[in-house]
């Protein structure tokens, strides 16, 4: 046994409003810089749809993750090792800017610049790309809220798996809002691309970076990833990925998605794990036997020979117990309500699921019935075989058995505890009708319903002796030691790095004192007012205040 | 003038190489990178960029023959002059096709395509000069020197190879190359030139070529406080602590 820590989240599908809050704080803290305006490591689709790249799940297309090989061997989809290489020079598997968006500000300046003239002036759309005037027709959230989706959602996919005399009743009926953020795999593709070894997984947390000195940009790893969730920088040419907001989790804050999630769904905690067994787990046969696999590599943090073991591997204490309150460990193992993405890309990814449950409830209600009522609930969980057929494709690569029972026991808390809220006797046949004792029922409630800010995010902080190693902290310099000197000498970004905290300092501020929309010839500094924090006053966006005085 | 031409510039491009590089490692590991513009354009690129690394790879293995093997040893394993000089030129015209063909497209794809173009940085145009004169020279010399001898017959490998062997060796014989057709004069000035230009361009992806890809495990691990922690030394003043 070789007990590793790993960092993981599970969102609660049930209370995400798609109000896209955690998409726009990840990207004003970690992708407002140029090169990055077209990527987005915290991204809500609307399910059904397309995603964001378009059709990223169709791995028959992009050949991300890995699959089993005749031999039950586990190998990257892409193909082996030699050939990665012999496809270095252009990858053939390498989403297009489209496939993304085409990202683009507006020509603000007209509107205010403009002389007097028979029509109002138009701002209008400017790529960021080749800063010509462009027509949108694309955007990382196109489809929100299944907006335009008569024309696109029949290529979902997950859909196109469902038979086809389902689907339009299916999307008349059902929709709800997926975000997303890398997985931090335990059995990452995206590194195992990697030509130069520049991704990494963190011994300590698992969190997943990529080394941007090491990176070369090959952009295997683009392509390796079967959930998209690393991008090109096209300016600084490297490879970018969600971070998990690392500096933050280093001192026990939650990651900026979580932290400014409006519906609090999400939840962040440490798991135990295997790492010797998840080679194993990955190359499991059977698609529909992933889930399990993956719940078996993880280790019961109570149990006292995997305590013993994980302080013979180096954690600390303080993460143990941290792995014993971890709400993650509770809703996987305990609960068993949550679920992985995609598990058949055989990645094991980290950031988990509990699927809604909001859309049938949603039907029963409209039917005049009582939508907390078990006997209604479980009937509608078994007759409406779409919805489930479509999340079981997404969590369960297929199989409806759990997600099935997933969804009943949602349904059951919710019948249990209206009867409680109501002043009536609790009604202990329907824990016992999912499996579950009155008190588990009741403690599921607390930890999907009620769980305070500490609860919901158990993180302990990395070991102050170790501070000095924290990347974060790990140039101890000041910040007015940044900036100076010849930068970009060959091409953007080049140059001795800076911290990232100083970086997305000097950025704004550079942008919020610049010239130029999106000019090439600046291209350090360009507009884009989702960059605006109301400080400073970018050219372009109020009148000019007339001539200099 | 042959002692400067072909001792002094060479060495002095090969020490601007050479140290450029360890200079430009040290402090800017982040802009070393090969710069793809795939992201903007993917159509022309999947055509020309392998043709073009591919060819250049044939290109640069047929340098290493050519330059570096005496003919000697050729002779001496029994490779007629004829069978030798049939092998050379047919691979070297086709990896030299292949480079210029595909050579030929990215350059259009770059003129061409605007975001491709407007990420073109001062340094990939003067690179790109020094870079299409050489194959240009090279292909001249190939064509015009080996197959139409335009000037009359020249062995390469008893001038040029022998003075680029003495120059390795740091015992330099300028005259050799001076005796030279133009061609190869030039062929070889401009090549030193992109030496020296290579370390201050994106060329230095070439020897970040992967090959360790095929040996290493697929999943790195990596410690926060083990040394590889940030591949910069802290600056001069700032000792790291514990």
């Amino acid at each position: 046994m070789r007990v590793m820590a790993q960092m993981a989240m599970v969102m609660n599908l049930d209370k995400c409003i798609g109000c896209h809050t955690c998409s726009v704080t990840c990207k004003q803290a970690w992708t407002n810089r140029s090169g990055t305006e077209y990527i987005w490591f915290n991204n809500v689709e609307t399910r059904p749809g397309l995603g964001y790249p378009r059709t990223y799940e169709d791995q028959e297309k992009w050949k991300g993750g890995w699959e089993l090989n005749q031999r039950g061997r586990l190998v990257l989809k892409a193909g082996g090792r030699f050939k990665n290489l012999m496809t270095i020079f252009s990858n053939p598997k390498l989403p297009s800017i489209g496939e993304y968006y085409e990202p683009w500000t507006y020509d603000y300046s007209t509107l205010t610049d403009a002389p007097a003239q028979e029509h109002t002036p138009v701002a209008r759309p400017k790529s960021l790309i080749s800063g010509k005037n462009m027509k949108i027709e694309w955007s990382a959230n196109w489809d929100d809220d299944l907006g335009g989706s008569t024309e696109t959602a029949h290529r979902d996919p997950m859909l196109a798996k469902i038979a086809d005399k389902v689907k339009f009743e299916f999307e008349q009926t059902f929709m709800f809002y997926l975000p997303r953020i890398c997985e931090h795999c335990l059995n990452p593709s995206c590194a195992a691309s990697c030509p130069s070894g520049a991704i990494y997984k963190r011994e300590e947390d698992g969190i997943v970076l990529v080394d941007q000195d090491k990176c070369r940009g090959w952009r295997k790893c683009v392509s390796g990833c079967p959930y998209k969730k690393i991008y090109f920088n096209h300016r600084t040419g490297k490879a970018e990925k969600c971070t998990f907001c690392f500096p933050r989790i280093e001192v026990g804050l939650p990651t900026v998605c979580a932290e400014t999630c409006v519906g609090r769904l999400r939840y962040i905690g440490l798991m135990l794990y295997d790492a010797d067994k998840v080679l194993e787990a990955a190359s499991t046969e059977d698609d529909h036997g992933l889930y399990e696999a993956q719940r078996d590599v993880f280790l019961d943090p109570f149990d006292p020979e995997v305590v013993r073991e994980a302080e013979k591997a180096g954690i600390a204490r303080d993460w143990i117990d941290a792995a014993q309150r971890s709400p993650i460990h509770a809703l996987i193992n305990t609960f068993r309500v949550a679920l992985p993405l995609h598990p058949e890309y055989r990645t094991m990814p980290m950031v988990w699921y509990i699927p809604p449950l909001s859309p049938v409830v949603d039907v029963v209600a409209e039917t005049g019935e009582d939508a907390e009522d078990t006997g209604n609930l479980f009937a509608a969980i078994d007759a409406l075989r779409i919805p489930v057929e479509y999340l079981a494709e997404l969590f369960t690569a297929g199989d409806v058995v759990p997600v099935d029972a997933v969804l009943k026991k949602l349904a059951a808390m919710r019948c249990y505890m209206r009867d409680i809220n109501m002043g009536r006797d609790p009604d202990a046949s329907i824990p016992a009708s999912v499996g579950m004792t009155e008190e588990e029922m009741y403690d599921m409630y607390r930890l999907l319903a009620i769980a305070k800010y500490d609860e919901r995010y158990v993180i302990p902080a990395a070991h102050a002796e170790q501070a000095h190693s924290l990347e974060e902290l790990s140039t101890e310099c000041s910040v007015s030691e940044y900036g100076g000197g010849q930068q970009d000498l060959f091409g953007e970004g080049s140059g001795v790095p800076t911290p990232i905290a100083v970086e997305n300092f000097q950025m704004l501020q550079d942008r919020q004192t610049s010239d130029s929309l999106a000019g090439p010839d600046n291209k350090g500094a360009r507009i884009n007012l989702l960059n605006w924090d109301g400080k400073g006053s970018p050219p372009g966006l109020f009148p000019s205040k007339g001539p200099e005085s | 003038m042959n002692d400067f031409l072909f001792v002094v510039v060479p060495y002095i491009c090969l020490t601007v190489f050479v140290v450029g590089h360890l200079w430009r490692y040290r402090y800017d590991k982040f802009g070393w990178t090969t710069r793809s513009s795939q992201l903007y354009e993917n159509r022309l690129l999947r055509i020309g960029s392998p043709l073009f690394h591919f060819g250049m790879l044939g290109v640069v293995g047929g340098h290493v023959f050519g330059l570096l093997i005496p003919q000697s040893w050729t002779d001496a394993v029994g490779i007629s002059e004829q069978a030798y000089h049939v092998a050379a030129v047919g691979g070297g015209l086709l990896a030299g096709v292949a480079t210029v063909v595909g050579l030929a497209i990215l350059v259009y794809r770059r003129r061409t395509v605007g975001p491709v173009f407007s990420a073109t940085t001062v340094m990939d145009k003067v690179m790109y000069a020094f870079l299409i004169v050489a194959i240009l020279l090279g292909m001249w010399n190939t064509v015009a020197g080996s197959i139409l001898t335009i000037g009359g017959e020249y062995n390469y490998r008893e001038g040029v190879s022998v003075w680029f062997r003495s120059f390795l060796a740091l015992n330099p014989d300028g005259d050799l190359m001076g005796a030279a057709p133009l061609g190869f004069q030039l062929h070889a000035l401009v090549a030193f030139g992109l030496f020296a230009l290579w370390p201050f361009t994106r060329l230095v992806h070439v020897f970040s070529a992967p090959l360790g890809y095929l040996t290493r495990p697929y999943i790195v691990y990596r410690s926060r406080d083990d040394d590889q922690l940030g591949s910069h030394r802290p600056r001069r003043g700032w000792d790291r602590v514990g």
